[in-house]
């Protein structure tokens, strides 16, 4: 029988919520990013007017002022769609976005009425890879709105897409295997505990520096996975007009946006968690601030006070991820369709399976002798 | 166990089935509200097939390459593949020199096909 615990069902959805609210932040706050980012690289100014009454901080209002922008126009369902996968479709992405939040994981745990409340709202034994599952739901998102819209611009940027998204998963799935015979564990707090160590006196241990090819084909990977450039073959504006998003527009044009922007973020954090340790900081441990600070404050507090410096070192290590997102996206021209399918097959796809077998043969000989 | 702990409040699976209702609901919603905010003015125009301002000459939903289908097909086969290759990884421990020997053999396998795949062209999209 399972425990009534209310304690456990409150923090749970707190964490929940958290997650929501990060993940679908972070599509406004990285549009406006990515649009100073850019103005920045061309030597323009970039969205700084709009901000809140007489405060204008950079143009941080630009975003809401958009949003409300979308909300007013049109709700157009053109009569030659297939409405009822062509209203569902943008939904898909919004979903398995905001789902895989659930499997952040914000620090290891704090302690409430002497209860062990564990940071990551879903915590399954199954560990990342129910990342992995929900993220490749999203291509249904893509391929639906590509086929219902019954449009030849969108059709081909939607079978692109999938063929896309399908080809680099196969690469991406390869690539993380290492680290989980690596570190012996699919559980991500797991992984983050034993990246706290340092390393012959010096370098944090960090999944980076035991697979650092691991980390290159992981995140080439993602970028295709989120159709980021120089992947964006899903809606290459050259040739396709907007691929699958042709024939789409006001808010459920964004809501594609949304869920590519929390898919985005995740993976960041899974990055970050696999290879870059995640909540704890480099060199200061969690447990090494646990032991210093306990015989002062005891370990309730200490714990509690951990929670936020553990949310804020994850969040700074993934904003910079992301800014290196916004970086390639401004910087590395876009591939042409034969390239990226020749890329994530012949290239990748051997690469992590190399990397498979002499990481495999490294670890067994550490580990066995 | 520690991670037997976090389970007594939810069974594990609950809030992964909240989140999808709610962003189901959030998605549907936020798209209605549109609907409902936005003005509503068709025209003849408008309710055009998108084609660049051309007249539409053709249905869309014609056939297309069938790479697209053998991708599909040898994503099947490969990712099946990796799946098995996590079972390993977690029970790497437990399974040894004796395991890593055998998802060689696995691999070389899988090579054998792969490499079949790539000279008959399978993967080659120019």
């Amino acid at each position: 029988m399972m425990d009534f615990n209310l304690v456990q069902i409150i923090s749970t959805i707190l964490l929940m919520l958290l997650g929501i609210a990060v993940g679908a932040q972070i599509a406004p706050i990285m549009s406006w990013a990515e649009r100073r980012q850019c103005a920045i690289i061309q030597r323009r100014i970039g969205p700084n007017r709009v901000g809140i009454f007489k405060f204008r901080i950079f143009g941080l209002g630009q975003p809401i002022a958009d949003a409300i922008k979308l909300l007013f126009k049109e709700d157009f369902v053109p009569p030659y769609v297939h409405k009822a996968f062509y209203v569902m479709a943008p939904v898909i992405p919004v979903v398995t976005g905001l789902a895989v939040t659930v499997a952040i994981p914000w620090g290891s745990f704090v302690l409430f009425n002497e209860q062990i409340i564990s940071l990551q709202a879903v915590n399954l034994n199954s560990g990342f890879l129910l990342i992995f599952a929900l993220s490749s739901l999203a291509v249904y998102g893509v391929t639906l709105a590509g086929w219902s819209s019954n449009n030849k611009y969108s059709l081909l940027g939607g079978l692109r897409a999938s063929a896309q998204m399908i080809s680099y998963e196969v690469a991406m799935g390869l690539s993380i295997i290492p680290l989980v015979f690596i570190w012996g564990t699919l559980d991500l707090q797991l992984m983050i505990t034993k990246q706290a160590d340092v390393l012959w006196g010096f370098i944090p241990n960090w999944g980076i520096i035991h697979a650092p090819i691991s980390f290159i084909v992981f995140i080439v990977t993602i970028f295709a996975e989120t159709n980021r450039l120089p992947f964006d073959l899903a809606e290459s504006e050259g040739e396709l007009v907007a691929g699958f998003l042709t024939e789409y527009g006001a808010m459920r044009w964004s809501l594609f946006f949304l869920g590519e922007y929390s898919m985005m973020f995740v993976m960041c954090v899974l990055t970050v968690s696999l290879f870059f340790g995640g909540y704890e900081l480099p060199w200061i441990t969690q447990s090494y601030l646990l032991e210093v600070l306990t015989p002062q404050f005891g370990e309730v507090l200490t714990r509690w006070f951990l929670l936020p410096l553990g949310i804020v070192v994850l969040l700074a290590k993934v904003i910079l991820l992301m800014w290196i997102f916004i970086q390639v996206r401004f910087t590395i021209p876009r591939f042409r369709y034969d390239q990226l399918m020749k890329l994530g097959w012949v290239y990748l796809l051997p690469i992590a399976l190399i990397n498979l077998i002499i990481s495999a043969i490294v670890t067994a000989i550490v580990k066995f002798h | 166990m520690e991670q037997s702990v976090s389970y007594i409040g939810m069974h594990p699976y609950l809030p992964l089935l909240l989140i999808l209702i709610f962003g189901l609901v959030l998605g549907l919603g936020v798209s209605g509200m549109s609907l409902l905010l936005g003005p509503k003015k068709p025209n003849t125009r408008k309710l055009e097939v998108y084609e660049c301002g051309l007249p539409v000459t053709s249905s869309a939903e014609q056939r297309f390459s069938i790479k697209f289908y053998l991708t599909a097909i040898l994503f099947i086969l490969f990712d099946i593949e990796t799946i098995f290759m996590y079972l390993w990884s977690t029970a790497f421990d437990y399974l040894g020199w004796f395991g890593i020997v055998e998802v060689g053999i696995f691999i070389a396998t899988l090579t054998v096909g792969y490499i079949y795949v790539l000279r008959r062209g399978a993967l080659r999209w120019d």
